[in-house]
C-alpha cells in the first residue's frame, strides 16, 4: 500500500500556477488605480472585469487547489489508508482546473452574476456543485475507511469546509437562468443582500479560515515536531467556531436598508467570534513554543508561525471593524481591502507557502533546492504584506474621516473627488507592495520547480555506474 | 469528563461528525435568513417604484457585466454627511426589482444610488467614453466599446424580461412584446445612461429626512 500522492502533486502545481496568475492580475489592477489608461481600451483588461478575475482566481484557483492538495495529503496520513476512489479524485482535479480556466475566461468576457466572490454564472455554479460533491465523496470516503479510531482535528476543519461551503454556495447561487451566460437571483434587493453576505462572510469563514485551519492543525505539529498543545481547547474552539462564524455576516450591512436587529446580532456575534479565533491561535503558538530552536533554521516553519501572527491580527481586526461605531468610518473604504489582504496575504498565502516548502520536498523525494531563496522569500512576503496593509490602513482611515467630515455650518467639508485624488500615494505604495509580494511568490515557484526537477535527475541516473563510484 | 467522552463518540463516527457540523453551522443562518427572506415587507416596493424599462434593464445588465459595482456603491447610509453628499438615505423598498442587489462593498468612486437626473445625458456620454475629459482627477476606466456595440447584441432582452416576470416583476405582455423595438437603433452606451438616469427615481420629490 502506498499513499496516492500524485494527485497532491498535481493540485500543488496548479495552486502555484494560479497563485502567480491571480496575484499578477491583482498587481495589474492595483496599477490601473494609479495609471487608469493601462487597460488600453480593452474590455477584458478594464478594472471591473480584471479585479473580478483576480479574486476568483486567487480564491478558487489558488486557495481551493491548495486546500484540496493538503486535505488529500493529510487525510491519508491521519487515516492510515490510501485515498478513497482515486479515479474520482482525478475527475475532480480536471473538472476543477477546467472550471477555473473557463470561469476566469467567462468573467473577462463579461459573464458575472454580480454577487461578490460568487460571480461565476449558473453553468459554473452547477459544475462547481458537482465537483464539490466529488470532493466530499473522496474525502469522507477516505475517513470512513480509516484504520485509526479517532478522526484527527485537521479533518474536522476540512470536513466543515466541505459541508458549510456546499450549503452556502447552493443557497446563494439560487437563480433563474435567462440565457447561457445570464441569470437572475431568486432573491431581490435587501433579501438578496442578507443572503449574499451570509455567503460572502462565511466563504471567508469556512474556506479562508476553517479550511486553512485544517492545514494548520496538520502541518504545524508536523513541522514543529510537537503534538497540539491542548486537545480540549481545539475541541471547544472548533465547535464554537462552527457555531459562531455563521452569525457574523450582517456586519457587512451596517447602516444599510436591512432590519436593525440583524445588524446588531451580526455585530455581537462578530465580537464573540474573537474567542474561538484566538483560542486556536493560542493553541498554535503554544504548540510552536516547544520548537523554538527549529524556528530559527527552518524557513517552512517560519512562514507558518508568521501566518499565525497575521491570523491573530486579522481575527482581532475583523471583530473591531464589525463594531458599528468603527464600521461607520471603515465601511466602503480601503481599510476593508487592507483587512482582507492582511488575512489573504498574511494568513492564507503565508501558511500555504510554509506548507508547500514542507510538502514539495516530500512529494519530490528530494531536499528543497535552496533554503536561502526560501529565506529571501520570507522577508519579501513579510515586507510586501506589511507595506500593503499599512498603505490601505492609511488610505482607509483618511477616506473614512474625510468623507464624514462636516464644516461649521454642517455641510460636507471635502468633495469626493478631492479625497479620491488624495489616494494616489497610497495606491502607488500598494502597487509596490503587491509587486514585492508577487516577486517572492515567483522566487518560490522557481525554488519548488527546481526541487521537483531534482527528483527527475535522481531518477534518470545512469544504471551502469560501477559499484562504489561516487553517485 | 463526561463531555469529553461524549465528544469521543462524535470524533469516532464520521456520519455523526458530518451531521453535527451541519446542525451547528445552520442555526445562525436559519435565525437570520429565514425571517428576512420570508417576510414580505422586505420585498415590498416603495410607492412609485416601477420595474426597469427594456432599455434601463439592458443598461443595468451591462453595468453588472462591467462589474461597475466593484467601485460604485448604491447604498446611502442614514448618516448626516452621506445624506448631505448623496441625498435621502436608501430604503429597502427601493430595491424590490434589483436582481441581484448592487449595493457594493467599496467606494473607489462615488455612490450612485441617487445619480439619476444629477447630470445630463450628454455629460454621462462624455464621462463614460473619456472620464478624464470631464473629471480630470478621475481614475475610472474609459468604456469606448459601449458606443460601438448595439444594445441587446445577443437578442436576449425578451428572454431576460420573461425570466424576471416569472420572478414577480410586473412586466406586461405588451412591454415584453415591444422590447426589441424599444432597443432598436440604440447603443449599449444609451442603455447604461438610461439606467444611470433611472437611479433613485422612485424617491425623487421625497422631503429630506
Amino acid at each position: 500500500m502506498h499513499y496516492e500522492d500524485r494527485i497532491v502533486t498535481a493540485f500543488t502545481y496548479c495552486a502555484m500556477f494560479w497563485a502567480l496568475l491571480g496575484m499578477a492580475a491583482g498587481v495589474y489592477v492595483a496599477a490601473e488605480l494609479v495609471w487608469p489608461t493601462i487597460d488600453f481600451g480593452m474590455p477584458e483588461l478594464a478594472f471591473g472585469r480584471l479585479r473580478t478575475a483576480h479574486t476568483t482566481i486567487v480564491l478558487f484557483g489558488f486557495g481551493v487547489s491548495a486546500l484540496i492538495a493538503t486535505a488529500f495529503y493529510s487525510v491519508q496520513r491521519t487515516s492510515h489508508v490510501r485515498l478513497f476512489a482515486p479515479g474520482l479524485a482525478w475527475i475532480l482535479f480536471w473538472a476543477w482546473q477546467l472550471a477555473i480556466v473557463l470561469g476566469a475566461a467567462s468573467i473577462l468576457a463579461g459573464w458575472t452574476s454580480g454577487k461578490e466572490y460568487a460571480e461565476l454564472e449558473w453553468p459554473f455554479d452547477i459544475a462547481i456543485t458537482v465537483a464539490w460533491v466529488i470532493f466530499a465523496v473522496v474525502f469522507f470516503g477516505t475517513i470512513a475507511r480509516r484504520k485509526v479510531e479517532s478522526i484527527y482535528i485537521s479533518n474536522w476543519f476540512y470536513g466543515a469546509l466541505i459541508i458549510v461551503v456546499a450549503m452556502l454556495h447552493i443557497v446563494n447561487s439560487l437563480a433563474l437562468p435567462a440565457t447561457l451566460g445570464k441569470s437572475y437571483s431568486l432573491f431581490a434587493g435587501a433579501q438578496d443582500a442578507v443572503v449574499q453576505w451570509w455567503y460572502g462572510h462565511n466563504a471567508v469563514g469556512f474556506l479562508l479560515t476553517g479550511g486553512f485551519l485544517g492545514m494548520l492543525y496538520y502541518f504545524l505539529p508536523k513541522q514543529a515536531e510537537q503534538p497540539i498543545w491542548s486537545y480540549r481547547l481545539s475541541i471547544v474552539a472548533f465547535w464554537a467556531f462552527v457555531y459562531t462564524y455563521i452569525w457574523a455576516g450582517p456586519h457587512h450591512l451596517h447602516y444599510h436598508a436591512v432590519p436593525e436587529w440583524v445588524q446588531s446580532l451580526g455585530m455581537v456575534m462578530s465580537l464573540i467570534l474573537l474567542a474561538p479565533s484566538w483560542a486556536t491561535m493560542v493553541n498554535g503558538i503554544m504548540t510552536v513554543s516547544g520548537a523554538a530552536k527549529k524556528l530559527k533554521t527552518d524557513p517552512a516553519l517560519k512562514f507558518i508561525v508568521l501566518s499565525l501572527a497575521f491570523y491573530g491580527l486579522a481575527t482581532f481586526e475583523g471583530p473591531m471593524l464589525a463594531i458599528k461605531s468603527v464600521n461607520v468610518f471603515s465601511h466602503f473604504t480601503e481599510w476593508t481591502i487592507g483587512h482582507v489582504h492582511s488575512g489573504a496575504l498574511g494568513w492564507n498565502a503565508l501558511i500555504t507557502f510554509g506548507t508547500f516548502y514542507f510538502l514539495v520536498p516530500r512529494l519530490a523525494g528530494a531536499p528543497l533546492y535552496s533554503a536561502r531563496l526560501a529565506n529571501i522569500h520570507f522577508w519579501l512576503a513579510l515586507a510586501g504584506t506589511m507595506l500593503y496593509v499599512l498603505a490601505m490602513w492609511g488610505a482607509g482611515v483618511a477616506q473614512g474621516v474625510l468623507w464624514l467630515s462636516l464644516d461649521e455650518i454642517g455641510e460636507v467639508r471635502f468633495s469626493f473627488n478631492d479625497v479620491m485624488a488624495a489616494m494616489k500615494p497610497y495606491y502607488v505604495l500598494r502597487f509596490l507592495a503587491g509587486l514585492v509580494f508577487l516577486a517572492g511568490a515567483a522566487l518560490m515557484a522557481y525554488n519548488l520547480a527546481r526541487t521537483f526537477a531534482g527528483r527527475r535527475t535522481v531518477e534518470v541516473a545512469p544504471p551502469a555506474a560501477p559499484a562504489g563510484a561516487p553517485a | 469528563m463526561s463531555w469529553m467522552s461524549l465528544h469521543r463518540r462524535l470524533e469516532r463516527n464520521s456520519g455523526l461528525l458530518i451531521f453535527g457540523i451541519l446542525l451547528v453551522s445552520s442555526i445562525g443562518g436559519m435565525v437570520q435568513l429565514l425571517p428576512i427572506v420570508t417576510e414580505e415587507s422586505h420585498a415590498h416596493p416603495v410607492v412609485g417604484l416601477v420595474p426597469y424599462s427594456a432599455l434601463e434593464l439592458e443598461g443595468r445588465d451591462i453595468y453588472i457585466r462591467e462589474s461597475c459595482g466593484i467601485c460604485h456603491t448604491q447604498q446611502i447610509r442614514p448618516l448626516l454627511a452621506e445624506v448631505k453628499r448623496y441625498g435621502p438615505y436608501s430604503r429597502s423598498g427601493e430595491f424590490a426589482y434589483d436582481r441581484p442587489f448592487l449595493w457594493g462593498s467599496k467606494r473607489t468612486g462615488p455612490d450612485l444610488a441617487r445619480i439619476g437626473g444629477r447630470y445630463s445625458d450628454g455629460w454621462h456620454r462624455l464621462h463614460l467614453l473619456d472620464p478624464r475629459s470631464v473629471v480630470p482627477e478621475s481614475i475610472m476606466p474609459a468604456y469606448p466599446w459601449l458606443e460601438a456595440h448595439p444594445a441587446d447584441r445577443h437578442g436576449s432582452i425578451q428572454a431576460r424580461m420573461r425570466t424576471l416576470a416569472k420572478l414577480g416583476h410586473p412586466y406586461t405582455a405588451e412591454e415584453i412584446e415591444t422590447a426589441p423595438a424599444a432597443l432598436d437603433g440604440r447603443t449599449e452606451l444609451d442603455a447604461v445612461i438610461a439606467y444611470l438616469q433611472s437611479m433613485g427615481r422612485s424617491m425623487q420629490g421625497e422631503p429630506q429626512p
